[in-house]
């Protein structure tokens, strides 16, 4: 009987020192030192926080870019992926380095206040309307405006972000432009990511507005189909910009400095231009560094 | 129906060849959820005691917030914490933000009041005639506590149990403290998160499979542990 209870204890203690030699490990981790100094460069504060939208990551486009840049800088990028409308937040507050995000009047609006400098244009790709393919509304091929208002008509469901991403930004100025405020049964905010948002409009046989990158991505899961493209209205153009070191002193201005240029270096305007190619047929992005809006 | 079969031969398949990223991320999550389970222990198990055995002013209102604070939403331990380690929160010049130690903080939020209330429920069923005998027996007051201790080891066992399983589960703090960065501080149910948003079905199938056989699996021997230890 006492050695039972022995057993126990040991057992026990076993378990306890396992936990806690796991523990270490995951303190010890903490500074990455990996690839520390690769071109003989050290930079001095080696974590830079780029906020992001989501479209960026669900595509999969940073998950390609973030060992690029650690290896081409010795930084280590510390990607965030929220809606452009909380990485702007995140950047008014300095709690970012860089931002990398789609929504340009609030883009030139922290410009303005300061908050963000060395802003440059770095790719776009396009929104699409995208729905069942009954298409109950009857809004294939028109313009982007007429096919909201065809919509709201119709009271067809419209799921939006309501997330005050890039694209919730985007949907609410075409329906400003259409001339309609969305209320009511048939227009839901989903409150969440663009893939989220695309997965509720597939289960629920509505509209949404997204970006193409994301809507590829997804295409084969959700029974959705384009059917509003093309309209100069659904352009969405991609900024890359540093959060003003003047204005917070804790934020990384050599690692955001460093941000920028990477993301508008040939080599990797080259990479965005092909990427997606090989497993969708066609980019998710088209470079424009150096163009003009 | 067909994409969940997929889905688990996925898990099988990475479970079997050992895909790098998947261990990497498997690892880190029994890591960070085991470290935050044992400094909840440390803190809650002593806690317990006092709130249970202590005769103090106030004693029940810390209990009534222990109680609350069993119920804990993680998206609320998430959002204090951040609030706490931003660049210009109280804390952050400790510069923890998006690292496993901010996650770790997090689930002590969250952990240690489910294992401080558990533990004090325990002290409190023990029969306090025990208490009596055991200090009737001179006793000093620290060999009164690791005999008490003795007693309770069971439903302390329950409480490690409900900790562990409260934060290796929980995906909201994680996420806000963490940011799901790829090979930092991606966790089973962040990445979970990620890969329905990208559309991997399978990929999210594959790691809630290996989520739950972890969970299952650490729960296994610690149920083992309390049956045995019920015989004796």
């Amino acid at each position: 009987m006492f050695t039972k209870n022995r057993l126990w204890v040991i057992m026990l203690i076993v378990f306890m020192v396992m936990l806690a030699a796991a523990g270490c490990t995951a303190a010890n981790q903490e500074p990455p030192k990996e690839d520390a100094g690769q071109q003989g460069q050290e930079p001095a504060v080696k974590e830079v926080i780029l906020a992001t939208t989501t479209s960026t990551t669900d595509s999969g486009l940073l998950d390609v870019l973030k060992p690029e840049f650690d290896k081409q800088t010795g930084y280590d990028l510390t990607i965030v992926s929220v809606g452009s409308g909380a990485a702007i937040a995140m950047g008014e507050k300095g709690e970012a380095d860089a931002l990398l995000v789609h929504s340009p009047k609030d883009e030139k609006r922290i410009e303005a206040a300061g908050v963000a400098v060395n802003r440059q244009i770095v790719m776009h790709n396009d929104f699409v309307l995208v729905g069942p393919s009954e298409d109950p509304a009857g809004v294939r091929g028109k313009a982007v405006a007429e096919a909201l208002k065809a919509i709201a008509e119709k009271q067809a469901l419209f799921l939006s972000r309501g997330d005050e991403s890039g694209t919730h930004k985007k949907e609410l100025g075409i329906w400003e432009k259409a001339g309609i405020t969305p209320a009511g049964e048939w227009y839901q905010e989903t409150g969440t990511g663009m893939g989220d948002t695309l997965n509720v409009a597939a289960e629920k046989k509505g509209y949404t507005l997204t970006d193409r990158g994301t809507y590829l991505a997804l295409k084969e899961n959700l029974g959705l189909e384009i059917l509003v493209e093309g309209d100069p209205d659904l352009l969405n153009v991609y900024h890359v910009m540093q959060v003003n070191p003047e204005k917070f002193d804790k934020v990384n201005a050599a690692g955001g400095q460093a941000f920028v240029e990477f993301m508008v270096s040939p080599e990797i305007q080259q990479i965005i231009k092909n990427f997606g190619v090989d497993k969708f047929g066609s980019p998710l992005f088209f470079p424009d560094a150096g163009k003009e809006e | 129906m067909e994409s969940v079969w997929q889905g688990i031969r996925e898990a099988v398949r990475l479970l079997v060849t050992g895909d790098p990223e998947v261990l990497r991320i498997t690892l880190l999550t029994l890591k960070v959820s085991g470290m935050a389970t044992l400094i909840s222990l440390s803190m809650g198990i002593p806690l317990g005691a006092l709130l249970a055995l202590g005769r103090f002013p106030g004693r029940r209102f810390l209990m009534s917030l222990v109680n609350t604070g069993m119920g804990m939403p993680p998206v609320v331990a998430g959002l204090w914490v951040t609030l706490l380690m931003w660049r210009y929160g109280p804390l952050g010049f400790f510069h923890l933000m998006y690292t496993p130690a901010a996650i770790v903080i997090a689930q002590v939020v969250i952990a240690a009041p489910i294992i401080t209330g558990i533990s004090a429920a325990a002290f409190q069923q023990v029969n306090g005639r025990l208490r009596l005998q055991i200090l009737a027996l001179g006793a000093s007051k620290l060999q009164t506590l690791l005999l008490l201790l003795r007693e309770v080891r069971l439903p302390l066992l329950a409480a490690v149990m409900a900790g562990f399983g409260g934060v290796i589960s929980e995906v909201g703090a994680s996420m806000m403290v963490g940011g799901n960065v790829l090979g930092r501080t991606r966790v089973l149910t962040t990445a979970t998160v990620m890969e329905v948003n990208k559309g991997h079905y399978d990929m999210a199938i594959a790691l809630s499979v290996i989520l739950m056989v972890l969970a299952y699996g650490v729960t296994l021997v610690l149920t083992i542990l309390q049956q045995r230890g019920s015989r004796i």
